[in-house]
């Protein structure tokens, strides 16, 4: 099994760092989804700047029109133009994605790394982190927001708080095998110290799989905050987010499901990439798996 | 044996007794005055006052705590905001047709999942691997709302076969039951059926990697023996686990079910709870649901000695 | 030494391998991982392939029976003929009926080639139902009766007992069972003592001759140990990156190798012969072990068990540029002394002496700086590099904590990489791109520059083939002579132990069973368990490298002066 030498470039470092396979190349399934997924972003993000209406304009002259030249996809009930509050939604309801993405696991990592590495620490916080993955993270989440009002900021921490205990225990187990590795004795040997040793030779084991949960996670958030919407304990319903245009197109069902229709198929594709580029990711990374086709 | 399941159920207390008190942290550490978070901007000092008696917020928090604990342990989940009747009584009323549906749900996800699974596995990279995979990774990333709808508009509103809504307890007729409870049962089951057949064919596949599957290779034993005696009953811890953790999701969808075809279940009481900002009542619901679902996968638990030799100590 | 080496002259031939050529599924350019392989088998006869890993004997055996891994193996050419009968023409069904009945297999690692769920006595009727029609009673007859034919004591227990509840031998009689309970004419055995301790080793190895012996069964008996070969082989085959290289009867193989390859494969074997004795210089101990103790699990709150001992009352003492090996086999607690003493773990009681400083009781943060003066290397080279580090940062590592400027520990990290004979360009590389005898130096280097005062090797050599285990040997030997360094070395081969220790120290349940030189200890052993442990090393009265017997006069006396080379 000995391999040639072979010239090392800053990218095969970085390939490195997350053990990635050289020369990697992506299905037909992930490139497209790569490509929805980056079409909603960049349409989201840049909304502000195509949009026809003003997203929270009330126009009662023209309640839930089809759609026509002036309103590409209809009016709803108060006769805002739909098109315009789906595209400016997505700007809210990928910021909540990716923010409780990054927020639970950063906080997940630190408190795994902590804990997987701190005996003493470590049977509490599991304790803990057991009691909470025992709570149904929805209801959590509707108590969260009914408590501290339906604000962002709160509905982002109703929604990270419930998945940082799934976070935690995937560093810790991580943290749990490589510990037993004889580099990582072989650094005790060397006298390198304990939060040395967590950082640099711990942390990068646990990246590849954070970047794959956090993908799921970010999936997660913008369906949950989609839900929390629906339930009614979601951000305020002036803001609009692809929940919140759903919630209010539920009592008109029956006459205009379209009203649900639109975001609802915005939401799914746009989970539905992310997914893809997760389970992708995580073929890739998955050292498990690739001992196997090998 | 014995000491085992003992050792288990132990265990149990203490993440019950961690979920407790976080449950009642959650309503005291919240910034600012918590009575007046429930009673809406609106409220008068009087109102305000009823409710900081009602929820004991007067009193030094320990003496809350312990009393709360005290009332729990006498099952007095607190009274309703509201309707001032209590929580426990509330939960009673509208537990059945949850259950009803919850065990219809869990029945038809694991008789479509496993085999999906053990299908998919079988036939690893195939168009029926493929096409399970796809059909999982569409349950993950469509909310269940958007799949009740899609259901009520096909089957209810356009093909005319199923009522829209509304729910009949089986007791009373089951044929009637059945037709009402079929799509809220689909649709709650879709997201569980994702997931247990993604897990099935992920630790079926581990386990044909195996050393043992070739030893059973080697002995010339058909491939249907391998696949179920060897493959799968090694795959059933993972399987069993996924089964129990899931359990939270489908709580999860239940609550958004039920408003979706209005059942008059604990999900509705949830939904009509956060409108009504009824603390007390979204409290003892959540005490209930962590409850039952420590309570399953505790069950789960003990059952993996069952199927697994080596877990019995 | 008496080979076996029987006359198959006139009997007839049982399997023939003719022309295998095996590659990987899909890949028509890449280098074939069989090329050409060609042997035959007679009834009866055990034939031995023999090689080192990645040869291709593995894939020689599995081709054989038709469970090359599907998708990423594919013979492209050759013939497989047992009895007449293309293998390689058979239909999957046709194939499956020839498995267990005509020809079957024995595996490397009996603790996972059975399945952990379902009872072995059930796992072996599985080959009964697969193949015969039976009425249940009978079924059961024949299996208690191959269960008491492989030796197992109580058939009726095992039978009804899990995997996890046997030793790792008595799996592999169960395994042996299960292959010979239809009688086929040929029994693939692939490495199946790797994984066993020698005295388990040669009980299967005489089991299997037995059987043989009994039912006339042909073996295919693949093997990277020479002595192995020495004590079973009729014939043998040697293998080289996918190609046979030499194929001769054991006798004239190891009396009269014609190939260079042999040769060297021969040559690299250790010898069983303790090396010279050096003088002692007499100075203070640099290590110095009292009374050690190592309790495992003494229960918890609601379970009062019995703690495993697995380290109990361990003394020894190592001074500058000498070797000590403990030997034992698993679960003598070689290991745990050696993480004991690294302060992996914490030891239950005793006192662990380097140089001056008592550091059994120091905490882990007062124990940091005196860790430079004891240094360990690990067994498995594919984990004990950083995967995501250069080399040149796992070198830089132990001098950086102890306050070494960037740039010195730099140019240190070149001059170890020179001493240890690998290119100074391999600073910048990655672990994946060494073979294993290459990070195995890397090991060490990163190990000796702190410039330990100890050395503990655990089982550093026995992941190695022995061609590099040998090059490996003969490093550390050059390094104690330049920097006087004292090495702990643990190992659970003999034959090692007699190539490197000035020492030896052999446990046995975390006992010390025997402590005395090199010499005395493989030459003139007093303890019954260490003359077991002699006794059942394979080939111990041949030597290898020299293509002859050894003097009787060195396995059974006392006295040993015989240069190895």
């Amino acid at each position: 099994m000995t391999a040639a030498p072979q010239p090392v470039s800053g990218m095969q470092t970085v390939l490195g760092m997350l053990s990635m396979p050289k020369g990697l190349r992506l299905g037909v399934g992930p490139t497209i989804a790569a490509i929805v997924l980056a079409i909603i972003v960049i349409a989201s993000i840049a909304a502000p700047l195509y949009i026809p209406h003003d997203p929270l304009a009330i126009d009662a002259l023209h309640r839930l029109k089809g759609s026509s030249e002036a309103y590409l996809l209809g009016t709803d009930a108060y006769g805002r133009d739909v098109f315009s509050r789906v595209m400016m939604g997505g700007r809210v309801s990928l910021f909540i994605g990716v923010g409780a993405a990054m927020v639970s696991v950063a906080l997940g990592l630190f408190i795994g790394l902590v804990s997987g590495f701190f005996r003493a620490a470590d049977a509490l916080v599991m304790r803990i982190m057991d009691s909470l993955m025992a709570i149904p993270s929805i209801l959590l989440a509707i108590a969260l927001v009914a408590l501290n009002g339906p604000s962002l900021w709160s509905v982002i921490s109703a929604i990270t708080i419930p998945e940082i205990p799934r976070v935690v225990r995937l560093v810790r187990s991580v943290v749990l095998s490589v510990r037993e590795e004889p580099y990582v004795e072989a650094a005790i040997a060397l006298g390198s110290s304990m939060p040395k040793i967590l950082w640099q030779h711990l942390m990068p084991n646990t990246l590849a799989p954070l970047i794959v949960q956090g993908t799921y996670i970010c999936a997660s958030a913008i369906l949950v905050e989609a839900i929390l919407s629906f339930l009614g304990a979601g951000v305020s319903t002036e803001i609009p987010t692809w929940g919140n245009i759903m919630a209010e197109g539920r009592l008109y069902f029956q006459i205009k499901p379209m009203l649900i229709f639109w975001p609802g198929l915005m939401l799914s594709l746009c989970i539905l990439s992310i997914n893809l580029l997760g389970d992708t990711a995580r073929d890739l990374l998955d050292p498990r798996l690739k001992k196997r086709e090998a | 044996m014995i000491g085992y399941i003992f050792r288990r159920i132990l265990a149990v207390v203490p993440v019950m007794l961690i979920v407790a008190v976080f449950v009642f942290l959650l309503l005291r550490l919240t910034p600012g005055d918590p009575a007046a978070i429930l009673a809406g901007d609106a409220a008068t000092p009087a109102q305000l006052e009823r409710i900081r008696t009602s929820l004991g917020l007067n009193e030094p928090i320990y003496v809350q705590f312990t009393t709360w604990v005290d009332q729990l342990m006498h099952g007095n989940l607190g009274i309703s905001l509201i309707s001032n009747t209590p929580v426990a009584q509330m939960i009673g009323q509208r537990i059945w047709p949850t259950i009803n549906i919850a065990i219809l749900t869990i029945i038809l996800s694991v008789a479509i999942a496993v085999p999906m699974g053990v299908v998919a596995a079988w036939r690893h990279r195939t168009w029926v691997d493929y096409a399970v995979m796809s059909f999982s990774v569409l349950g993950f990333s469509v909310p269940v709302f958007v799949i009740g709808y899609v259901l009520i508009k096909f089957f209810s509103i356009d093909l005319r076969w199923l009522p829209v809504q509304g729910y009949t307890p089986p007791s009373q007729d089951f044929g009637k039951f059945l037709s009402r409870a079929i799509l809220p049962c689909l649709t709650l089951a879709t997201i569980y059926v994702a997931l247990i057949a993604r897990m099935t064919r992920a630790s079926l596949l581990e386990v044909l990697g195996e050393d043992y599957i070739r030893t059973a290779r080697a002995k010339g034993v058909k491939e249907r023996v391998v696949l179920f005696r060897h493959a799968l009953s090694n795959a059933a811890v993972p399987i069993l686990t996924i089964i129990g953790t899931g359990f939270a999701l489908l709580i999860g969808g239940v609550v958004v079910t039920e408003s979706v075809f209005n059942i008059p279940g604990v999900g509705r009481l949830t939904v009509d709870a956060i409108l009504a900002r009824d603390y007390p009542v979204i409290q003892g619901i959540i005490l209930l649901m962590s409850g039952t679902y420590v309570f399953i996968n505790l069950l789960i638990d003990l059952s993996y000695s069952f199927f697994d030799p080596r877990i019995r100590y | 030494m008496e080979f076996k080496s029987r006359d198959f002259a006139g009997a007839p031939t049982l399997l023939s391998i003719e022309n295998l050529s095996v590659r990987l599924a899909g890949n028509r350019d890449a280098r074939p991982i069989l090329d050409d392989v060609s042997l035959t088998i007679r009834s009866g006869e055990t034939a031995c392939l023999v090689g080192e890993s990645g040869s291709g004997k593995s894939v020689t055996s599995l081709a054989t029976m038709g469970l090359l891994p599907k998708g990423v193996l594919e013979v492209s050419g050759g013939r497989i003929v047992l009895q007449d009968k293309n293998l390689l023409d058979l239909g999957p069904q046709a194939m499956r009926d020839m498995r267990a009945s005509h020809l079957s297999m024995v595996f490397q690692e009996p603790m996972t080639a059975l399945n952990p769920v379902i009872r072995v006595g059930a796992q072996i009727e599985e080959v009964l139902d697969a193949h015969v029609r039976l009425p249940k009673h009978e079924k059961r007859r024949r299996v208690l009766d191959i269960l008491d034919q492989v030796h197992l004591p109580e058939v009726e227990r095992i039978y009804a007992s899990y995997p996890h509840q046997l030793s790792g031998g008595q799996r592999q009689r169960i395994m042996i069972a299960m292959a010979l309970i239809l009688e086929p004419q040929l029994l693939i055995a692939d490495e199946p003592t790797t994984a066993l301790d020698v005295t388990t080793q040669k009980q299967i190895l005489s089991l299997i001759a037995e059987l043989q012996e009994k039912h006339g069964t042909a073996v295919l008996f693949i093997t990277h140990d020479m002595g192995v070969v020495a004590e079973i082989a009729d014939t043998v085959h040697v293998m080289k990156h996918g190609r046979i290289v030499e194929q001769a009867s054991s006798g004239d193989l190891l009396r009269t190798p014609r190939e260079d390859y042999t040769r060297s494969l021969l040559r690299a074997v250790p010898s069983l012969v303790p090396r010279p004795p050096r003088a002692d210089a007499g100075s203070e101990p640099v290590l110095q072990v009292e009374g050690l103790m190592k309790y495992y699990g003494r229960g918890g709150w609601f379970v009062s068990r019995e703690p495993t001992k697995a380290a109990r009352d361990v003394s020894f003492a190592i001074s500058r540029g000498r070797t000590l090996g403990i030997v034992g086999e698993s679960g003598s607690g070689k290991s745990t002394v050696a993480r004991c003493i690294m302060r992996l773990i914490d030891p239950t009681d005793g006192s662990i002496k380097v140089g001056d400083t008592e550091i059994s009781t120091l905490s882990r943060q007062k124990l940091r700086p005196h860790r430079r003066h004891i240094q360990i290397v690990f067994q498995d080279p594919f984990r004990s590099l950083n995967p995501r580090w250069t080399i040149g940062q796992s070198l830089m590592e132990g001098p950086l904590n102890f306050g070494q400027a960037r740039g010195e520990a730099m140019a240190r990290a070149r001059e170890l990489l020179a001493l240890v004979g690998l290119p100074e360009d391999a600073i910048d590389r990655y672990p994946h791109q060494f073979s294993g005898g290459q990070r195995q130096r890397i090991a060490i280097a990163r190990a000796i520059a702190m410039e330990p005062d100890v050395l503990v090797a655990d089982e550093a050599v026995s992941a190695l083939d022995v061609s590099v285990q040998a090059q490996v040997l003969d490093l550390l030997d050059e390094l104690q002579r330049k920097l006087g360094i004292a090495i702990l070395f643990i190992t659970h081969d003999l034959r090692v132990a007699a190539q490197i220790c000035d020492e030896v120290v052999v446990m046995q349940k975390g006992r010390i069973v025997e402590h005395d030189t090199a010499a005395n200890v493989l030459g003139n052993p007093r303890n019954a368990y260490t003359r077991s442990l002699i006794e059942a090393a394979p080939g111990r009265g041949w030597d290898f490298a020299n293509f002859r017997a050894l003097p009787s006069a060195s396995v059974e006396k006392t006295d040993l002066q015989v240069p190895t080379e």
